[in-house]
This record gives structure tokens, sequence and C-alpha cells, in this order.
């Protein structure tokens, strides 16, 4: 998976004559190599998880197939994760987020289904604009409202979520009544995926050698930027092989999702030759995911903000003390929030092809969970956004997994739980280790 | 839950509106009933919010009470247990002859009917189960809704790889579907005409969860899947989206069950074969008939058209089980007619020529 790649580790190292003695131990060549132990350690995990899956489901999961399906599932609680990434790193939460969606969501789908066929029309070319925008518009609205209550009257954000996750579900159901509202627009349903949704084999390509691209250019900036103020570099040929390394996992990934094809029937309707193989390439939802993903971690870690919201986690006085505008920051976190919220909404709506008020119930929980596994800490002040959508693949791949396999629900919950607080115990142990 | 702490919260502010707001006239809800009719029949909904009770349960039980020459006057509980104890008091203290229960929680509310029995008062548990044999159940028979579902699937696709995709393992219901389902289907299986390729229950009902899974059935068997057998409409618009992601919609058999709008649209268009529809105004009517003649003296084992029914706690309850309709491509003028869906709502984007209603 792309969203790998990106990583950018938040502690800065601490000023360093250059030339690095040649790294001992293995432990030590890691960290020199500055890998992030951590994010390695979930990829293996992650690969524990397919190949065993693998196996125990009679060769089904690690199949294009499977794996485009998972990519596709995850998206809507990756997306919401890269959100309350931030949010727990300052030290709140949000138990909000799965009514908010069903409350955006309805509204989203009565726009295009119902109020705005009224006014231009069912399937109009704007419709899927106007109901995109108005879902980021209302979910940043709600949210930041939810944050002003949180950081300017100083209620815990618990409860003020808490009281979220009761009012929205209701205004969810009050929308409608409880109907189910369906079908979507059909452009906006292309935010779904599905057969149509997808960019195609050749784009697919494209957008892999892009990534390829801002990878290495990437770490070609940092190194200078490095050597510009005398920090530790990577060993060279460290760095020659995690730009290998990542180049060849995004095109390696792009290569096998391009093998799952159009299925046969679709292809038929579409006027193509019998036995054709059309790759559906990426679809659109986990394009968007790999975008936020970027923007976010762009934004945690580049920006004036995102040093914010890292201060206020680690010390919340201190950050206050030190002239950062603590209230703001939270408020803001919060309105960011809402707007993943909306966009997840927009997506899981898309997919389902209806709007139904029971949307996103328990999401809130695979949310958190997901960052959680990701290595958020709940003491504040850490947690990588790449690894809250790591976190978010791994719960997936369980769970689907588990369907392959033909586990009933409840035991599904029993493995996801246990598994959930085995990592973070795990992860705790370790960390206290290290310390 | 606190859900239901705020339910309490938002009944007391009501309370209180409709205390500062009722010198003049009668109120809409709870009003009382000394109008002259020798009967009055107390009906204790758990939560009149939700939109079936007041469009199609209420108007059938006050039409089928007022053919029987009874009053009808009314509590709502909002969702919580322990007002709906409250209620049931105050409907017996506001004269009531007997009363019809729509139960919150079918356990919670056993004091209230025992007291009511030892004061002579009948009552039927509407919709919902409660677990005292002195009561009479009306309800839909759950059982059946999953024979039926099963028997148009089959119908359609007698021999072939089948996938059921259940309710909440919580929800008692979402086995009872299943028991009939199976029922309808155990020869077919033994004999190997039906294979079934996949199970799995939906957590709360959610559509979403039921598409996921869906997928992952899909993906297991190659698209090789004739026909699905899911629980309910909710669930059915998941499947139905799964399969259009694969091309199948329309080639693959689905039931539902609950009538929902956009379930019928589906079956005009073609993606899904059968949804069990419930008319509740049947259940009213059967209610308002039983209470007047339950109010008159008439013992239990009398009333017509009951069975007996053994409830999941052990209870042998006399029941009304109504038998619920199956709503196919052929008889989709039935919820016309019904008033149920108008003809716009169900022929949206329904191809011309194809079905007889949407012409």
């Amino acid at each position: 998976m792309a969203e790998t790649e990106i990583t950018t580790t938040e502690r800065e190292p601490e000023a360093q004559p250059e030339d690095e003695p040649r790294p001992r131990s293995f432990r030590e060549m890691l960290r020199s190599a500055e890998i992030d132990g951590r994010l390695a350690g979930m990829l293996i995990a992650l690969a524990i998880i397919w190949v065993g899956f693998h196996f125990l489901s009679g060769g089904t999961f690690f199949t294009p197939r499977n794996l485009w399906n998972l990519s596709v599932q995850t998206s809507v609680v990756a997306i919401m994760a890269t959100g309350m990434v931030l949010i727990i790193v300052e030290r709140h939460i949000d138990l909000s987020v799965g009514a908010l969606m069903a409350a955006v969501g309805m509204v989203m789908g009565l726009l295009q289904n119902d109020w705005l066929p009224r006014a231009i029309g069912f399937d109009h070319p704007w419709t899927w604009v106007i109901s995109l925008v108005a879902g980021l518009v209302l979910g940043a609205l709600i949210g930041g409202f939810q944050g002003g209550i949180i950081a300017y009257l100083g209620v815990p954000s618990f409860i003020v979520t808490l009281g979220g996750f009761l009012v929205w579900r209701g205004v969810a159901w009050w929308l409608a009544s409880g109907q189910t509202i369906a079908p979507m627009d059909s452009n906006f349903r292309l935010l779904g995926g599905g057969a149509e949704g997808t960019i195609g084999g050749t784009w697919s390509w494209i957008v892999g050698g892009l990534a390829c691209v801002g990878i290495v250019a990437l770490q070609v900036m940092k190194r200078r930027q490095r050597a510009k103020y005398g920090f530790r570099l990577r060993p060279f040929w460290v760095e020659i092989a995690l730009g290998v390394f990542a180049c060849a996992a995004v095109l390696g990934a792009v290569a096998f999702l391009n093998r799952y094809y159009l299925p046969p029937l679709l292809a038929e309707q579409r006027g193509a030759p019998p036995g054709a193989q059309i790759s559906l390439g990426l679809a659109f939802p986990v394009l968007i995911t790999l975008a936020v993903t970027v923007l976010m971690t762009f934004l945690a870690t580049r920006r004036r903000f995102g040093r914010y919201v890292y201060a206020i986690g680690g010390n919340p006085e201190a950050a206050e003390l030190a002239g950062i505008k603590t209230k703001r920051t939270v408020l803001r976190t919060f309105m960011l929030m809402g707007a993943l919220v909306g966009l997840a909404g927009a997506v899981q709506i898309a997919r389902l092809n209806a709007a139904v008020s029971s949307l996103g119930t328990g999401m809130e929980l695979s949310v958190i969970a997901a960052a959680v596994i990701g290595g958020t800490s709940f003491s504040g002040g850490i947690g990588t956004i790449p690894g809250a959508v790591l976190g978010a693949l791994v719960m997936q791949s369980l769970v689907s997994g588990m369907v392959l396999m033909g586990v009933e629900a409840p035991l599904q919950d029993i493995v996801v739980g246990a598994v959930l607080v085995a990592a973070v115990t795990l992860d705790t142990i370790i960390r206290r280790r290290a310390t | 839950m606190s859900k239901r702490r705020v339910w309490a919260l938002l009944a007391v502010f009501a309370l209180v509106l409709v205390a500062c707001g009722d010198d003049e006239g009668d109120g809409g809800g709870a009003t009382g009933g000394d109008g002259g009719g020798d009967i009055t029949v107390g009906v204790s909904w758990n939560n009149y919010n939700e939109e079936r009770w007041a469009k199609w349960d209420e108007p059938a039980i006050k039409e089928a009470l007022e053919a029987g020459g009874a009053t009808y006057i009314s509590s709502d509980a909002g969702s919580s247990a322990e007002q709906q104890l409250a209620d049931v008091e105050n409907l017996i203290s506001q004269g009531a002859n007997a009363l019809i229960i729509l139960a919150q929680d079918s356990e919670a509310i056993g004091p209230a009917v025992q007291s009511a029995l030892e004061q002579g008062i009948p009552v039927i548990a509407y919709d919902r189960l409660i677990e005292d044999p002195g009561a009479l159940y009306i309800t839909f028979d759950n059982v059946e809704v999953g024979r039926m579902q099963a028997s148009a699937v089959y119908e359609q696709v007698p021999k072939g790889n089948y996938v059921f995709i259940k309710g909440n393992a919580a929800d008692p219901n979402a086995d009872f579907l299943r028991s009939g389902q199976q029922e309808v289907l155990q020869e077919a299986l033994d004999s190997g005409d039906i294979v079934n390729v996949g199970e799995s229950y939906t957590d709360n009902w959610d559509p979403a969860v039921a598409q996921t899974n869906m997928e992952q059935f899909l993906t297991e068997n190659n698209n090789d899947v004739q026909a699905v057998v899911a629980s309910n409409d909710g669930t059915a618009g998941g499947v139905v989206a799964a399969l259009e992601a694969q091309g199948l919609a329309g080639e693959v058999a689905v039931s539902g069950q609950d009538g929902d709008l956009a379930a019928l649209n589906r079956v005009a268009s073609g993606t899904q074969t059968v949804s069990v529809w419930k008319d509740a105004r049947l259940l009213g009517a059967a209610a308002g008939e039983a209470a007047v003649l339950l109010a008159q003296g008439t013992p239990l084992e009398e009333i017509p058209d009951t069975v007996i029914f053994e409830s999941p706690g052990g209870n042998q309850m006399v029941s009304i089980l109504l038998t619920p309709e199956p709503i196919t491509q052929d008889n989709l003028d039935v919820v016309v007619d019904a008033g149920w869906i108008s003809v716009d709502e169900l022929c949206q984007g329904v191809k011309a020529g194809t079905v007889e209603v949407c012409g």
C-alpha cells in the first residue's frame, strides 16, 4: 500500500556531526536508518495476517480481487482515523463521528434524492458537487460547534461528543423519519468505487509512477535540508535501499491490483470483446484516502497547525504559556474532524447507494481503534497519520478475512477486541523498554 | 442506557409543555375517555415518535374500536421502560377496561401486566412479545416471513448456490426468520440442488455491513452465487449494491421484508425479487377488535383465529399470528392500491414496459 511510504518521524534528532560510526548491531543499524519501528512492526503484522488468512481461507485472501475489495472497504474508517489521530493527540476524544456521519450522510442523500431534483432535476451534472460540498461544510460546522463548546466553554470532549453521539443519531432519524433514501445521484456514486468508480489500469500506473517520483523527491529534499543544517544523515546506501523498496512496493501494489479485471458481465455490457481483460485500477475511495493521508500528514508535520497540535498534546499548560492559541487550535481540529466525517459519509452513502439513519453505527469505535492500533497514545502528543491508516487496514483485514473463513459476527468481535488490546499492550511494553 | 435517560428528560419537558398548554380542549395524544361508551381501551405506545405508529397503526386501532363502540385513550413512554410502567397504571386509573401494550421491553413490562391482569383487565401484547401467558400476543408471523422469503427466491432459483444474510445476532427475530427459511429450503439443501455457500449475521441490521459481507461471499465463490436470502430490506439494499458492482444485480434473486419504499422500487426495477410486506393496518384492526371482545369478558381462548405460540421464554402464549404478504413484480398493485407507496416513488427509474403498474 502506498500510504506507508509517506511516513515521517515526528521526533527531531539532536544535531550531531555528520559521519556516523559504522553501525555495529542490528538495532543500531535500524536507528541510523531512522526507520519508524512501530510502522515497520505494523507492516510485518499486516503481512503475517494476510499470509495467515491466505492459507486459512484456502487461497482467496491474497488475490487481486480481495485486496481490491479490502482497499475500498478500509477507506471510510481510514479517512476518519486521520482526523481522530490529531484529536487523540490533543488528549481529546470524539465519540460523535458515527452518528454525525449518519446525519450528514442523510442530508447529502436527501439533497440529491429529494431537494435538488425538485429544483434542477434528478441526476443533474452539478448535483454531486453541491451535495459533496454541502456535506463537507455541514460536517465542519457541526464539528466546529462541538469543538467550540469543548475549547471555549471548557466542557470535556467526552461529554460533548457523547451528547453529539445521541443528538446526531436522532437528527439522522428525524430528517427522513427513519426511511431509507435511495438511489443516489449517478455521478455521486462514483465516489464510492464500484465497477464504475475506478480510474482504470493506465491511470493507476500513472498515479503509481507519480507517487514514486514524489517519494524520491521528498527523500532528496529532506537530505539536502538536513545537510544544510548539519543534521545527521542516513547512510547513503540505506537511503537508496529505502527509496527502491518504497517504489517497488508502490508499483508492485499497482501491478497486483491491476490484475483485478472488470467482471465479465459488465465488460459484455460495455461492448468489450468476450474474454477481454480490462483492469479496474484504483478505486476513487482509495484515491481519496491516499490524498487525505498525504494532505493530513503534511498538515500534521509541516504546518504550524500540526506542530501546535502535537505541542498541546505533549503538554497543554506549556503550550498555552508558550503563546500557542490552544483554544483556537482545538476548535480547528474538531472542525477538520467534522469535514473528514462529511467526506467519509459521502463515500459511504455512495458505496451503499443509499442513505440510512443507521449509517456508521458503532463506527466511532472502529475509528478510535484504528488510531490506537496505529500507535496513537491516549496520554497525548504521540501518533502518526499513516499509522492510523495502517491501523484501519489491519482491522479491516481481520474482519474481511474472518468473513472469508465463515467466522460468525460475535466471534469476529471477540477476535478484533482481543487484537486491539494485545496490540496496544505490546506497544506499551516496547515503549516502556525503549525509554 | 443513557439514551433512555435522554428520552425520559424529553418526556418530562413534553409533559411540562402539555401541562402548560392544556387549558383549552383536548390535546392530541393522551385524552381522557369518559365519553359515554362503557368500554375504554388504553393503548401504551413505547415510542410514538416512529413514523409508522401514527401513520398506520393508530388509525386502524381507532377505527376498530369505534366500530365496536369503545373509546380510545393512549400514552407514550418515549422509549423508557420505567415510564411505561407508570403509563400503564395511569391508563388503568383513567378507567381502561382493556390494554393494548407495545412493550419497550418484553420482560420489564411484566409487573405492570401482572397487576392489570390481577385487576381483571385483559392485556394485548402488540407487535412485540410480552413474556406473560395471561396476555394475548398479536403479531406478524416472523417464521412465516422467513418461509415466504425463501419460497419466493426458491421459485426463481430451484438449483444453485445460496447466500444467507441474516439479521442482528442479538435479535430473536433474526433466528425466527432463519428457521422459516431453513424449513422451506431443507429438502433442496439435503438433495444438493441448492448449496449454502455463505451465511452470516449482520451487526445491527446495518446495510453497510451486509454489503461488505456480500462482497466477501462473492469473492470467495468467484461470483458463482445464484440467490441471496436476505432477512430484511435494509440488508437487501447492501446486497444489491454489492451485486451491482459485479454486474450481477437483477441476475441474482434477492429477498427482503418490510415493504421499504426503496426496496419496493428495487422490486419494480427487478434488482430485488421479493419484499415481504407486513401491513400494519391489519395488525391495528386485529388488536382493536380483540380488545373490544376481551373487554366484554370473552376468555382468551375464545378469541377467533388464535393459535398457541411457544415463546423463547417457554410460555404458551395465546396468539394471533397474521400472515404477511410477499410483494413481487407480479403484485406490486397491492401496495399501490393500499396507499402504501405512490406510483411515482415506486416507478422512479423503472424502464417503461417492464412492470404493469408503472406502465
